[in-house]
Parts: structure tokens; C-alpha cells; sequence
């Protein structure tokens, strides 16, 4: 009796795993089964020409340059901030003190916090500073979003460095500073997997860049433009009456799919090379 | 030289300490910022009559959170219903019967699920779950509906949250030491009895973390669920009504609201009761994490 219980529940749970697999694949599936037929070079090598969102020619590669500037910018800005605070919680704070403690515990917090939220306070310090909605905005706004990313991943790598290689370096007479621009180098496929998870977050959020960035059919020539970006086109081009902008709208998607796909599936190369280094 | 160098140690040494205490103060500026925005709409209008009224004229000065509050709350509760069982079933499976590769071959399958943008999901709301509402599951209980519902944004929240919860969940059974399992198998309990009497018991803590973790993931998604739940500002009367989620209210209206000086003031309200809800939320489970595991390594 009670191995009859067991193999039917055995059998729930793989049913239950294979659902989320099956999901995962209709998700990708129907993008893609929607978005090829649209599919053109024009899409990527072209901005929106005057009748775009009329169904005529045009591409959005306005919006994936601005992805690009946003996700550059943003992780420019957050690694300047999230190296020097990592390697301060490990390196020069004791190992379980109470201030290591609390700025951990304000990462896990900061992690949770809705990326609307992180838009509206953006827009709102946009205000306050006078900077008008930009490039910059975007920028800033979206390195708020990729911080909290950023930094966790890379504290996770970085706890499980040994401590014997700090150790040696501080006893051949280095100080914590020489030590740290070491270490780092030993961290570098960890640092790599936080880059491109972080990159992957900032790229796909729309509710970030919604007010911060604008949109535009140029491609942005400096930081005080407005920037288009590629979830915001999806959404735009989703919303159209025009069938053929839908429908470049579901080709659009596939563009932001397939760059997502790739940064995943570097992340985790990046991640399994670091734990063989680890072994 | 060795001046230069220490020298360069100090430098180094307080710009660490500044990102730190930058963090920290990060989300106090966050907290505070938004709430001087809402304070103007709080000050002219009672706090209780924001959230309990169900009257919302932005041109008449009614702000009545009600409607948004409960389609936040329905759509998040329907996706955690939906979510859990799939979670907890996959995570046991993956935990204890899984093989290795099985295991190997489904980290990416997590990931991938939530590394998948908000909008994407929501493209793919519109084009299956929708229509599947409107024309197959809505029109056997409901005599119309336009499948933009409140089920529509739930289920779609539900794959969304299930990588959270199962990334934290396995989390949570691999801090059950050992021993504990071993025992019980030694003493001739099958696997399954096993997790029924040991591991589920023994997590269940660390269950509710995970499931309130999700929640406040739930309540803040925007842009999918935007697009999936017809953004009509009611208090839905079943599943197959529109409704209207707070962020969705906030993504909507941020553009045009500026003419208006108390309906900006209205939405920072809204910010801030949902950075009010998901920290608290956040940090009382992150907390509870935290304690389960420093309490099995110590051990």
C-alpha cells in the first residue's frame, strides 16, 4: 500500500515537471511560430520609416540600439558600485559581523522591490534633478533595477572563494587593496555570470525604462535623448490596430527572446567553467 | 612607495565603506521619497477612505484604491494556487528522486523561465491564454467574456513566480541536514513517507517563506500582467471579470497624470503602498530564510 502511494505520487510530480518543461517550450514556441514569418533583415538593419506604424517599411533597430546604450550605460554605473561593495563585505569585513549582515539583508530587499517601483522613484529623482526624460534616465534607472542583481550574484561566487589564497597574500606582505585587485581576477567567470544576468534583467524590463527613457523612432546621439527600447516596442507595436505592425510586433519579440536565450545560456557557461575551477 | 601604497589602501578602503553605506541608505531614500510624493493626497484625504473606497475620478479628486487592491490581490492569490502545487511537486522531484542529469537538465529549464522578460510573457498571455478564456473556459460558466480577466493575469503571474519558488524551495530541502532523512529511511520508511513526515514537515517554514517571497513577486509584476487583465478600474464580481492591479494603474497613467498635481500625488500613493507591502513582505521572509539556514550550519 504504501508503495502504491509513493509511485503515484511519483507519477504527479514528473507530470508536474514535464507541464513546466512543456510550458517553457509552448512559451518560445508560440513567439517564435507568430514572429517568424515577420522576421526580416529590415527588422534589425532598419529604424522605423514614416509609415511604420502604418504597416510600411521600417525595422526597430531604433530600439535595440537604445537597449544597447541602456544596458551598457546601466551596467557601467552598477559594477563601479557592486565590485568595491563585494569585495568589501568579504574581504574587509570580519566573516559574521553584524554589518555585513545588514547590507545583505538590504540586497535581499532591494532584489524584491517591484521594477514599477524602481520607474516611479526614478522619474520622480528625474524630476528633482532636472534631467528630462533621456537616455540618462533610462540609464540611471536601470542600473537602480541591476545593482541589487548584480551584487548578489557576484557575493555568492565571491563566499565561496577558499580563504587560504587571501591568506597567502596578506602573509607575503600585499595590502588589502593589492589582495582584493587579485582576488578578482580569480573571480572573473563569476563576475562574468553576474554581468550577464544582471544584462539579461535590465534588457527584458519595460516597467523601468516606461517613463525614464521615452521612446523614438532615431536612434539616440547623446545621453540627453530620448532612447526606444525593444520591450517598449513589443508593447507599442502589440497595441496597434495595423495587423502587419502586430505582427512586427511578434518579430520584435522574437529578437528579444533570442538575445535573452543567449545571454541564459552564457551565464551558465560562465557559472559551470567557474565551478570546475572551483573542483 | 610604501606610503604611495597604503596610501592607495586608505583611498580604497573608504570608497568601499561609502558604496556600502550607499546601499543602505539606498532604500531608505526610496521609502522616504515616495512617501513625501503620496504625503499631499494622504493629507487631503483620509488614509482609510484611499484604501476602502471604491470610487476612483481622477478629474472629480476621487481616489479610491479599492478596485486596484483587490485585482492585485486576486490575481497574485490566483497565481500562488496555481503555482504552489507545481512548485512543491517539481522541487521534491527534483530533490530527492531526480537523477543527476534529470537535475542538470532542469537548472536551465528555471532559469530560462525566469530570465524570460515580463513582456514576453505577456505577448504570449494574449496569444494563448486569452483566447483560450474567451472561447473555451470562460463561456461554460460566464455567458461573455473578452478573456482579458483576472484568470488571464493569474495564470500567467503562476509561470512566472514557479521559478522563484522552486529555485527557494530546493533551497530549503537541501538545509535539511542529512542525518534527519537518513534516520528515517534506516528505520524503514519508504522515500515517500520520508518527505511526507520529515521533509515537508521539516520545511515548512521555509514553504511559507517561499510562498510569501512570491506573493510580493506577484504583486509588483507589471508590464505582463498589464497586458492580460483588461486594466478596468472595478472590483471584479468572478474570474472572468477585467480588473485593474496597482502597478498596472501606475504604468498606465504616469505620462498624462502630470496636469494634474493631486493624481500624481494619487499614484505615488500607489507606489508607495506597493514598496510599503513588498518590503515588509520581503524582509519577514527573507528573514525566515536566513534563520533556517544559519540554524542548520551551525549544526
Amino acid at each position: 500500500m504504501k508503495y502504491f502511494e509513493e509511485k503515484i505520487f511519483k507519477i504527479i510530480m514528473i507530470g508536474a515537471a514535464v507541464i513546466i518543461l512543456g510550458v517553457l517550450v509552448y512559451i518560445i514556441g508560440t513567439i517564435f511560430y507568430k514572429g517568424v514569418p515577420s522576421l526580416t533583415w529590415d527588422m534589425i538593419t532598419k529604424v522605423p520609416s514614416g509609415g511604420f506604424y502604418l504597416g510600411k517599411e521600417g525595422g526597430v533597430l531604433n530600439a535595440i540600439a537604445g537597449s544597447v546604450f541602456i544596458i551598457i550605460g546601466s551596467l557601467a554605473i552598477s559594477l563601479l558600485i557592486s565590485i568595491p561593495l563585494v569585495m568589501y563585505i568579504n574581504f574587509y569585513l570580519p566573516k559574521k559581523s553584524l554589518f555585513s549582515n545588514v547590507i545583505r539583508f538590504s540586497l535581499d530587499i532591494l532584489f524584491g522591490v517591484p521594477s514599477i517601483v524602481y520607474g516611479a522613484f526614478g522619474f520622480a529623482l528625474m524630476v528633482y534633478l532636472g534631467i528630462k526624460v533621456s537616455l540618462m534616465g533610462g540609464i540611471i534607472t536601470v542600473a537602480m533595477l541591476i545593482m541589487p542583481i548584480m551584487m548578489r550574484s557576484l557575493d555568492e561566487v565571491t563566499r565561496l572563494l577558499s580563504r587560504e589564497l587571501p591568506d597567502a597574500l596578506l602573509s607575503l606582505g600585499s595590502t588589502k587593496y593589492e589582495m582584493t585587485k587579485v582576488l578578482l581576477r580569480q573571480l572573473m567567470p563569476g563576475l562574468m555570470t553576474a554581468i550577464l544576468l544582471a544584462m539579461g534583467r535590465g534588457i527584458g524590463d519595460a516597467a523601468t525604462v516606461l517613463f525614464t527613457a521615452g521612446y523614438t523612432d532615431n536612434i539616440p546621439s547623446s545621453l540627453g535623448q530620448p532612447a526606444a527600447t525593444l520591450p517598449l516596442a513589443i508593447f507599442f507595436q502589440l497595441g496597434s490596430p495595423v495587423e502587419e505592425v502586430q505582427n512586427r510586433g511578434y518579430a520584435s519579440a522574437i529578437i528579444l527572446t533570442v538575445i535573452i536565450l543567449i545571454l541564459s545560456f552564457s551565464a551558465r557557461y560562465f557559472s559551470s567553467k567557474f565551478s570546475k575551477n572551483k573542483i | 612607495m610604501r606610503k604611495l601604497r597604503s596610501a592607495k589602501d586608505q583611498t580604497a578602503r573608504h570608497f568601499m565603506l561609502g558604496t556600502a553605506i550607499f546601499v543602505i541608505l539606498f532604500l531608505l531614500v526610496i521609502g522616504f521619497s515616495l512617501f513625501f510624493k503620496a504625503l499631499p493626497i494622504m493629507k487631503e484625504k483620509n488614509l482609510w477612505l484611499l484604501l476602502s473606497s471604491a470610487n476612483w475620478k481622477p478629474f472629480k479628486g476621487d481616489f479610491g484604491f479599492l478596485p486596484y487592491i483587490i485585482s492585485t490581490l486576486y490575481v497574485s492569490l490566483i497565481a500562488i494556487i496555481i503555482a504552489l502545487p507545481f512548485s512543491i511537486l517539481t522541487s521534491i522531484f527534483l530533490n530527492s528522486y531526480a537523477s543527476k542529469s534529470i537535475r542538470r537538465f532542469f537548472e536551465p529549464v528555471v532559469d530560462l523561465l525566469s530570465g524570460i522578460p515580463p513582456v514576453i510573457y505577456g505577448v504570449w498571455g494574449t496569444l494563448t491564454i486569452v483566447p483560450l478564456i474567451s472561447s473555451k473556459i470562460a463561456p461554460k460558466f460566464v455567458e461573455f467574456s473578452t478573456g482579458y480577466t483576472v484568470l488571464a493575469g493569474g495564470i500567467v503571474l503562476a509561470i512566472m513566480i514557479i521559478p522563484l519558488l522552486i529555485s527557494i524551495m530546493l533551497e530549503v530541502f537541501r538545509s535539511i541536514p542529512r542525518e534527519m532523512t537518513d534516520a528515517s529511511l534506516s528505520m524503514g520508511a519508504t522515500k515517500w513517507q520520508t518527505i511526507k513526515k520529515v521533509i515537508l514537515r521539516k520545511s515548512f517554514p521555509g514553504i511559507v517563506a517561499a510562498i510569501v517571497l512570491a506573493l510580493s513577486r506577484a504583486f509588483g509584476e507589471t508590464m505582463a500582467v498589464l497586458m492580460v487583465c483588461g486594466n478596468i478600474a472595478q472590483i471584479p464580481k468572478s474570474f472572468f471579470d477585467a480588473c485593474y492591479p496597482l502597478p498596472a494603474l501606475i504604468a498606465n497613467n504616469y505620462g498624462e497624470m502630470l496636469s494634474i498635481p493631486s493624481y500624481e500625488s494619487a499614484l505615488m500613493f500607489a507606489a508607495f503602498l506597493l514598496f510599503t507591502i513588498v518590503v515588509l513582505f520581503n524582509g519577514l521572509s527573507r528573514f525566515t530564510l536566513n534563520q533556517i539556514e544559519k540554524k542548520y550550519q551551525l549544526s
